[in-house]
């Protein structure tokens, strides 16, 4: 939540993302993104970061480098793919 | 632009309009010794990479220009496929 932000930003949903690995393991860090899928609690998302951020929807001339593109439904990974 | 080869895909069906019938694969960055460097990423494909397939993408707001006139939501794309790869040491 935040109140006081750019007038661009109005109306926008902001969420906490934590990158996580194909295998679903948590990564460094944590991340603030426009939503733009209605993405809920918990789901695994796709996020776009930097000026690719701005393409999203309802994002374009908006001060976003991190956007919520798509809700992933399953992901399949080669045998052998994950690093030891 | 980055090496990489294809170790997945994954699934979406609620995404951005644009996204309709692109093919998201899940790319491991590779050293040109072809041992995996870096964390995974999810790409776009422009060029019908398969899976296990040897490729080479490139990250950022120029990643979308592979889809041109077209506007896909993307910061990482395939944009080619290897066919063969010579590297010179010392």
């Amino acid at each position: 939540m935040a109140t006081r932000k750019d007038p661009r930003l109005e109306g926008k949903k902001l969420l906490i993302l934590k990158p996580v690995s194909p295998e679903g393991k948590d990564e460094a860090g944590y991340v603030v993104a426009v939503d733009t899928v209605s993405a809920g609690f918990r789901e695994t998302v796709l996020a776009v970061s930097g000026s690719s951020a701005r393409m999203a929807e309802g994002c374009k001339d908006r001060p976003v480098d991190m956007a919520i593109i798509g809700i992933v439904d399953d992901l399949s990974l080669d045998e052998g793919a994950s690093p030891k | 632009m980055f090496l990489g080869r294809v170790v997945g895909c994954v699934w979406s069906t609620v995404k951005q309009a644009d996204l309709q019938g692109q093919r998201l694969m899940i790319v491991q960055p590779m050293t040109p010794e072809l041992k995996a460097t870096g964390k995974r990423v999810v790409c776009t494909d422009a060029t019908g990479a398969g899976a296990g397939e040897l490729i080479y993408w490139c990250r950022g707001r120029e990643s979308s220009f592979a889809f041109l006139p077209g506007e896909v939501t993307t910061d990482f794309t395939i944009v080619g496929i290897v066919d063969e790869l010579r590297v010179k040491r010392g």
